[in-house]
């Protein structure tokens, strides 16, 4: 029989509410997981046995008698460093926060806790969010399951990495330019970028806040669908959550492609792309096809300056939003200052790693007196022209497909010393955000290298269930055998 | 445009309240002014005409009741702070009393 921590989070709660399993036995299998293979993972910073097993058996208390359960009972989950929680710390990996403990849940944790799920710990991140490999941790070093010498990707690579290793049944991250379908591409596992306004951001320590979008991990896209069910919604603390009723997104999941025409941006199909990725989403194609889709050619022609409008809006919110951290309210106050501009200063230069003040000095510069209409007023007309461009192919397509990533994951320190190719590891992932849109990545095979590579899938706003929907298909029949990763 | 000088960098850096050593400061001069002229390429756009997109998704005034509802109980907020003396969070002083800044 697979192990209970192999299996899927709809499997285990639909275990679970036919009393088959108990919780308690759910959770003790990913603790012994946990307890196996992550200290080669090292996915998780916190892992909280004894409340996670005072859940399950809160959640077991209540089948006994005979209470209706929610819709992921028993289903245990990982939380990114950045979310809020009323157990353990919330550090987003950072040392300004070392120690911090959230007086309050994340809306989304509170809508976890609703659903009956296992809180099982915190995983790692790139500091503040900010990255592609989950190097820039002030923690630890996080690894890629199928390959202990690269990168799980970031900023997210906690949640993948968890995932992946069969150590959490489902992971929540954030995503500000790909943070979560970039790791989730490079770890084999679903990852979901919802609309902005979908998910309240109410508890998610900001990066970008008109960027960021808190999401799911999960094994397979009903995952997905499941968890996005439950934290989506109006959120009266997050005035930017849409005031949109939730639809059931697993009723989406139709598992076929009839009716959909998938667009294939030209501008990313060059000879830039490489030949194996290329070949990946060739197939993918095929698979599509054959399940009922029509496939057209659309053009983003503004996708090439995504990254650069990324860089000035991302850095200009992150430099107005990492303000806070002055070691007044909360988090790493440091102790030699004698007056306050020496405290704020010392607080933030000993606090802060190296890529968080290289964007916040980016950021910083272009807001400056005289900067800012060069650089941030241009960026969002950019931003503008980008988010026409969707609008447009949108007029011929329902859903887009685009590799999630450029290559598969990469060897630690491969991209650490040039931070602008680091940056670059978003390109097809960072103009979902500028224009607001949802994409999922799924897995769509493995390289010859035997590392995962991703297939992104993006939509309309709010029509996660288009994207969900073709997501589904792809994997019900893509016929792939990804397997698991070699881990012991 | 694109080149951004060691004078910038301090002064940035100033903005910032952030304090960078000689060594950091040469490679933020060199950093940034890689990533700055990579952004450069969004002057080969013409945006005349473009309205900047402000907001990420179309906003709307949100209106509610003007209701007194609980909010975050005092000794939670304090309990999380460096330092505080039970109501207030205490600082470094602020106002210089002409003593040099020591406190």
């Amino acid at each position: 029989m697979t192990a209970w921590h192999q299996k899927t989070a709809h499997e285990i709660r639909d275990a679970v509410a036919k009393r088959e399993v108990s919780a308690t036995e759910i959770t003790r299998s990913y603790l012994e997981r946990i307890e196996t293979v992550d200290d080669k993972v090292q996915a998780y910073t916190q892992v909280w046995r004894s409340e996670a097993l005072a859940q399950a058996e809160a959640v077991d208390r209540k089948a006994a008698s005979g209470q209706a359960l929610g819709p992921l009972a028993g289903v245990p989950v990982s939380l990114k460093e950045l979310l809020c929680t009323r157990e353990g710390e919330t550090t987003c990996a950072s040392k300004i926060l070392k120690g911090f403990k959230s007086p309050y849940d994340a809306h989304v944790v509170q809508n976890l806790k609703a659903a009956d799920a296992v809180l099982l710990g915190k995983v790692n991140m790139d500091e503040f969010a900010m990255g592609s490999s989950t190097e820039n941790s002030s923690i630890q070093r996080t690894c890629n399951p199928w390959n202990l010498n690269c990168v799980p990707g970031g900023s997210s690579g906690g949640s993948a990495a968890s995932v992946a290793s069969d150590c959490a049944a489902l992971s929540l991250g954030s995503d500000t330019g790909g943070s979560i379908r970039q790791p989730a591409a490079l770890c084999g596992c679903v990852g979901l970028k919802p609309t902005y306004g979908r998910v309240s951001r109410f508890g998610l320590v900001a990066f970008a806040s008109s960027l960021d979008q808190i999401g799911p991990f999960s094994k397979d896209v009903r995952d997905a669908a499941l968890a996005l069910n439950v934290i989506s919604g109006r959120d009266p603390l997050d005035a930017t959550s849409a005031n949109l009723p939730v639809p059931d997104y697993t009723a989406a999941l139709t598992g076929d492609m009839k009716g959909l025409t998938v667009g294939m941006p030209i501008e990313y199909f060059t000879e830039d792309l490489n030949a194996e990725m290329r070949g990946l989403i060739q197939n993918a194609v095929e698979v599509m096809k054959a399940q009922g889709a029509k496939v057209v050619d659309i053009s983003l022609p503004h996708s090439k300056y995504s990254v650069a409008v990324y860089y000035i809006i991302a850095t200009a919110e992150a430099s107005a939003n990492l303000a806070r951290f002055d070691g007044v309210r909360y988090g790493f106050r440091h102790p030699g200052a004698q007056t306050l501009q020496e405290m704020y200063h010392l607080t933030k230069t000993e606090g802060f790693g190296t890529e968080v003040k290289r964007r916040i000095m980016l950021g910083t510069y272009v807001l400056s007196s005289g900067y800012y209409d060069a650089y941030y007023l241009k960026a969002q007309k950019v931003r503008t022209l980008i988010k026409q461009d969707f609008d447009r192919a949108f007029e011929q397509c329902d859903v887009i497909i685009t590799p999630t990533s450029p290559t598969a994951a990469f060897e630690f320190g491969a991209k650490t010393t040039n931070p602008l190719e680091m940056y670059l590891s978003d390109v097809y992932t960072i103009s979902t955000n500028l224009a607001a849109i949802p994409g999922i990545s799924v897995p769509c095979g493995l390289t010859a290298a035997g590392l995962p590579a991703g297939l992104q899938i993006l939509g309309r706003v709010f029509e996660e269930a288009a994207i969900l929907r073709a997501a589904h298909a792809y994997e019900q029949h893509h016929g792939l055998a990804m397997g698991k990763p070699a881990l012991a | 445009m694109s080149t951004i000088s060691k004078k910038d960098v301090d002064y940035v850096a100033g903005l910032a309240q952030l304090h960078l050593s000689d060594a950091e400061t040469n490679r933020l001069v060199e950093e940034m002014g890689t990533i700055l002229e990579y952004i450069e390429q969004l002057n080969e756009l013409d945006t005349s005409g473009v309205e900047p997109m402000m907001h990420a998704l179309e906003v709307t005034n949100i209106f509610r009741e003007d209701e007194v509802t609980p909010s975050l109980d005092r000794d939670a907020a304090l309990a999380v702070a460096p330092l505080h003396d039970g109501e207030y969070y205490l600082v470094p002083k602020i106002l210089d009393n002409g003593d040099g800044g020591s406190a």
